[in-house]
């Protein structure tokens, strides 16, 4: 155990008594005791960083099961420590936040709060662990746990909607990419991430490398809502603010471009991976600013804008894998900026994404809409939530001097790097990338500018607004402030954070180049009159154009027919398997108990009989029986006849007599064959059973008579007949085959071992007496059913409601 | 003797899952009966029939027969009643709830 350990459990192990301490302090909002844990965390966290920048890694193993190579083991490596520092600082300022937006009257804050802690440990847990099968069982966990926070007003059809959807995609996501682990493990041996690692170059020639990889993509896409799987984000805002900008911005869907990165090592320079990861990427940047622009509802907007930012990051990572191909050399060290950028933007979009869902937040709280429609002119009546807003859009959009521009004008510089890429057929498509990318940009200023100009400027409207807009109490706006210094003390030392954790960041992404010279480029605000910048000048105006004119071009968005898009398609697959698995489930589930017989003993018969005819195990060798004396051959066909009887009868009392019959031929069969303990209770248990049947028959109609037709009665004879076979079979094979020695002479010492000369009985009492107890505690529960049964009557009324 | 009563066994087990598959929950619940009664009997062929003497110790006795059967049967018999018994008290409700002792009737709304 080593302290990390502890890190991962302390959020879930908190979150199992945030109900205490609400049920113990009920005065006290409970975003309070939560704030502690992020906090503390977000200490210890920061206390690594020189440790960590000096190029030491922490790493621990705690076993598990072993013999299925299971090890609770963690690595806090560069990488892991700059998501652990988003989570646990996000965090932090999100559990502020939340404790000023989350009224304690009217929320059920003790859900809330160990949801998100539960998200918060599960959360640590992905980006710490070593071990495949534990990320992946983090990695689902944090998948229940935004299920569970997007259904947190789970009263609203649409929460429950959001976090349905949310979860099958990223749930289905996770299966895939459990395979593709379990690929993983089957070529390495291992399930060791670093191992794998270490051992790449022996990897890539496995035929299962290439479908590996796809698949724990697959894992990747769906929670970093890449398309065409980003359908469930935007749907998952309706989720509580403080959710949104923490699990659905800042931490949980940057967990796909954390699997990116950690698999680079391994799959970087393999041209599927580039393709698949830069290609979706840069797809899912224009596809997702695209689509931003027409939105109405802030938050819907930030969503987008969330899908575009995580696909600008993704192709980042796709672009600067080809660093990889063909070993570290001084030509591609070009390429791995592209990796330092994807690492620098993951920072800032967490801090302006975050201070943007706060900032709407703050908007929907005191106005009470988000519809872009019905507000303007918050600018008066709200300065400071202004101020944020204008901050964190403006870094969004790549504006100076804040943090986005400069991850912004880099993001083109990779881009346009990866232009002159020779490998991968980059020579015919490479332009696309600079292309898109600055299409995309164009329309992400576009929408940056709608969130500042459409609320905050333009004409205010009482009427249209639920309640007078104020200024937010101090509170809300602390963490807002906290990130919106943050963007701007990035724009003016980002070389600090470069060093501190950007660098040991790219020494694990790129293992192969540790620490080679021009790895980290230097950050500077002024790079003098290049492209790049010619570039954001032309998004700018471009951008400006294309708010102004929205109103113009906004038919484009109609060219696709609503009932084709991916959206539609999900609700039908959903709706169709919905009524597909009704439909054949039914076909089955009949209700009527011959039919469920039917199929137990149908797959009984096929299995165990078919297993004793493919294993040729049929042995019938009668040699050792003992000879049949004339008295034991008449009860034999005594009970034979009587229960054959039993199906021709027409009066159950005969039937019942018969099967009397039956018991008592027993209980002579046990008093010839040794045993006058079994055949007492046999006597006695046989009269009471038949006693008990008359008893019953009391209160019954005389049976009917069964279906006579042969449809009906076909099958119940083969099946019936089939069964008595088998068991022939099988019973005599048993004795046949004689593979082990009778255990039963251990039991002859019972007088010594426990005291008892008659044997069966020092069995039942002594050497299997737990057995016997347990007997008599289902005797008791019986009576106890037969005492409900016949004495329970159900209060008046319900008895019906129970049948309707 | 051991192949003939493990023939027995077929049969009863035979009539048990015809008596099963009825419709009649009577039926169905002596079906259940009889199933004991062959488990039983196939239970004592396993150990070897008429070896040796009654288990229990005694000073002139070289041979016991198999004790273990014996031990398992006695507890089976005894779970089997109070499942039986369990079963006719249910046949008993079931008919008083709701007026039939027929499985086909029993099945359930088709909008369940």
């Amino acid at each position: 155990m080593t302290f990390i350990h502890f890190f991962i459990l302390i959020p879930i192990l908190t979150a199992f008594f945030i109900p205490l301490i609400g049920k113990l302090a009920p005065k006290l909002h409970l975003g309070w005791p939560a704030l502690f844990v992020p906090v503390i965390l977000f200490g210890f966290f920061t206390a690594q960083i020189p440790a960590i920048s000096a190029g030491e890694t922490i790493s621990g193993s705690v076993v598990w099961m072993q013999a299925l190579d299971l090890y609770f083991s963690v690595y806090l490596d560069g990488l892991s420590l700059i998501f652990t520092l988003l989570i646990t600082g996000i965090g932090s300022l999100v559990v502020l936040y939340s404790t000023f937006y989350l009224s304690k009257e009217r929320e059920s804050l003790s859900h809330f709060y160990a949801y998100l802690l539960l998200f918060m440990g599960a959360m640590l847990g992905v980006v710490l662990s070593d071990n495949l099968m534990v990320l992946y069982l983090f990695w689902e966990l944090t998948s229940i746990s935004s299920f569970l926070l997007i259904a947190f007003w789970f009263r609203r059809k649409k929460s429950r909607y959001g976090a349905q959807k949310s979860f099958l995609i990223t749930v289905s996501g996770g299966i895939s990419m459990l395979v593709g682990f379990i690929m993983l493990q089957v070529m390495s041996g291992t399930n060791s991430i670093q191992e794998i690692i270490a051992m790449r170059d022996s990897l890539q020639e496995h035929e299962l490398f290439v479908p590996a990889l796809i698949l724990i993509l697959l894992g990747a896409f769906t929670k970093s809502a890449q398309f065409p799987f980003h359908i469930w984000l935007p749907d998952a805002m309706e989720a509580p603010t403080p959710v949104s900008a923490y699990l659905h911005s800042a931490t949980m869907v940057k967990a796909g471009l954390f699997l990116v990165a950690r698999f680079t090592p391994v799959f970087g320079g393999e041209a599927t991976w580039f393709w698949l990861v830069s290609g979706v990427g840069i797809f899912t940047m224009f596809w997702g600013s695209f689509s931003a622009v027409k939105q109405k509802d802030l938050k819907a907007l930030l969503a987008y804008s969330t899908i575009s930012q995580l696909g600008l990051i993704m192709s980042l990572f796709g672009l600067g894998s080809a660093a990889l191909q063909g070993g570290a050399s001084t030509e591609s060290i070009i390429y791995t900026k592209a990796i330092f950028v994807a690492l620098f933007h993951l920072v800032n979009h967490s801090t302006f994404k975050g201070a943007l869902f706060m900032v709407v937040g703050i908007v929907d709280h005191e106005v009470g809409t988000r519809d872009i429609r019905k507000l303007g002119g918050l600018i008066s009546l709200m300065p400071v939530t202004f101020t944020l807003a204008v901050i964190s859009s403006f870094s969004m959009a790549g504006l100076p001097p804040f943090n986005g521009f400069l991850s912004k004008e880099m993001f083109f510089t990779a881009a346009l790097n990866a232009n002159n890429l020779t490998i991968f057929s980059m020579e015919t498509w490479g332009l696309l990338f600079p292309i898109i990318a600055w299409v995309g940009s164009i329309f992400t200023f576009a929408y940056s500018m709608i969130i500042v100009f459409r609320t905050f400027l333009g004409p205010y409207r009482r009427e249209r607004l639920e309640k007078t807009p104020h200024e937010a109490p101090i509170g809300m706006l602390i963490s807002p402030i906290i990130l919106c210094v943050l963007i701007i003390l990035l724009f003016f030392m980002p070389n600090q954070l470069s060093h501190y954790l950007l660098s040991p960041a790219m020494n694990s992404i790129l293992p192969t180049y540790q620490n080679t010279e021009g790895l980290i480029p230097k950050i500077s605000a002024w790079h003098g009159f290049n492209l790049e910048l010619f570039m954001t000048a032309g998004v700018v105006v471009f951008g400006a154009f294309l708010m102004k004119t929205f109103r113009f071009w906004n038919f484009v968005y109609d060219l696709f027919p609503e009932h084709r898009s991916i959206d539609r398609g999900y609700q039908w697959v959903l709706a169709k398997s919905e009524s597909g698995s009704k439909r054949a489930t039914d076909l089955y589930m009949t209700g009527f108990l011959r039919h469920y017989l039917y199929y137990i003993y149908g797959f009984l018969l096929l299995l165990v009989g078919g297993t004793l005819w493919l294993t040729g195990s049929i042995v019938i060798d009668p040699s050792d029986d003992v000879p049949v004396s004339l008295y034991e051959g008449i009860i034999v066909a005594v009970m034979a006849a009587a229960a054959i009887g039993i199906l021709f009868t027409k009066s159950r009392l005969t039937a019942t007599l018969l099967n009397g019959v039956l018991g008592y031929s027993i209980a002579v069969f046990f008093v010839l064959f040794r045993a006058p303990d079994l055949a007492l209770t046999q006597l006695v248990v046989e009269t009471v059973t038949t006693v008990l049947f008359l008893l019953c028959f009391y209160h019954l109609p005389e049976w009917s008579k069964e279906e006579r037709s042969v449809k009906v009665r076909l099958p119940k004879m083969i099946i019936s007949i089939g069964m008595g076979a088998l068991t022939v079979l099988l019973a005599l094979s048993v004795q046949g085959n004689k593979m082990f020695e009778s255990i039963s002479s251990y039991f002859e010492d019972s007088y010594e071992l426990a005291g008892g000369r008659n044997i069966v009985n020092a069995i039942l009492g002594d050497f299997r007496a737990f057995d016997t107890m347990l007997e008599v505690v289902v005797l008791f529960i019986a009576g106890i059913g037969v005492y409900t049964l016949i004495k329970l009557k159900a209060p008046k009324g319900e008895d019906d409601i129970e049948r309707e | 003797m051991e192949t003939i009563i493990t023939l027995l066994v077929g049969i009863l087990v035979s009539v048990a899952t015809y008596l099963l598959l009825s419709k009649n929950l009577i039926r169905v619940v002596l079906g259940t009966a009889i199933l004991s009664h062959a488990v039983h009997l196939l239970l004592m062929t396993m150990g070897g029939l008429k070896i040796g003497s009654v288990p229990i110790l005694g000073d002139q006795v070289e041979t016991y027969t198999d004790a273990l059967p014996q031990a398992l049967i006695l507890t089976a018999i005894v779970i089997s009643f109070a499942v039986t018994a369990f079963f006719l008290v249910l046949v008993y409700r079931t008919y008083q709830s709701t007026g039939t002792d027929n499985l086909y009737e029993l099945k359930g709304s088709k909008d369940e």
